[in-house]
């Protein structure tokens, strides 16, 4: 299953849930205003790191670019442009978008 | 008759009043309209000479952020305008430390000058405003 999430995690939890709900090898793809979850040194950064043991982790480089973020992205997450968002979609046999 | 009010009649007793506004920023941009709506009603308010000063707490932050690059998401990238603002005699901008901290950021990492205040500074700005609009 592919999981997207598009809230900050430092306002909501839906990052959170969606981890925590998540089986593994699901994969996780973080936009909008998600993809401060893929930055390093936050204070959510240690939780995200941990749930990559058991999932593949994305974010959408535009949105990272767009708020500055790009050059902040935490070590073993996988960015993809708008292209690599429809191939995860079809890739996958189900998609959770989390709102 | 007033030029300042656009010709609109105002009893002595209001005209002339500068009260403290703050607008407070609590929300990322681009996500939601919300940065972008805060910035305008901001300029409007630079037109009415009161006393502005903008807060950024919790992920108001990021809207201050160094180095955004909208073209991507195809949205106007309006983070220049916080530079602007100095130019409408804007220039107290409040940054919650510990908001910076959670999010792993600096006061290097903004664009704009700043003052970063602890949580009981911040309190006292707030405190001490006729108004504060939030956003």
């Amino acid at each position: 299953m592919l999981h997207i999430v598009n809230k900050s995690p430092l306002e909501r939890n839906a990052v959170d849930t969606c981890l925590r709900l998540a089986t593994k090898g699901s994969a996780v793809l973080l936009i909008e205003d998600a993809v401060y979850a893929a930055t390093k040194g936050s204070a959510v950064s240690a939780k995200v790191q941990a749930a990559m043991a058991n999932l593949k982790v994305y974010a959408l480089a535009p949105d990272m670019e767009a708020r500055g973020v790009a050059g902040r992205v935490m070590e073993g997450v996988n960015l993809v442009d708008y292209n690599g968002f429809v191939d995860l979609v079809a890739e996958h046999n189900n998609c959770q978008s989390w709102l | 008759m007033s030029d300042v009010t656009g010709g609109i009649d105002m009893d002595d007793e209001t005209e002339g009043v500068v009260k403290k506004f703050m607008f407070l920023n609590r929300k990322a941009p681009y996500g939601t309209i919300y940065a972008l709506e805060s910035l305008e009603v901001v300029l409007i308010s630079a037109a009415f000479d009161q006393d502005v000063s903008l807060a950024f707490v919790d992920d108001g932050v990021y809207q201050i952020v160094k180095g955004q690059h909208t073209k991507g998401i195809d949205q106007k990238n309006f983070s220049p305008t916080y530079r602007a603002l100095e130019g409408y005699d804007i220039e107290k901008l409040y940054v919650d430390k510990d908001s910076l901290e959670a999010r792993g950021l600096s006061e290097e990492d903004l664009l704009v000058d700043v003052q970063v205040l602890d949580s009981a500074a911040m309190a006292d700005k707030m405190a001490e405003q006729d108004v504060v609009i939030s956003f």
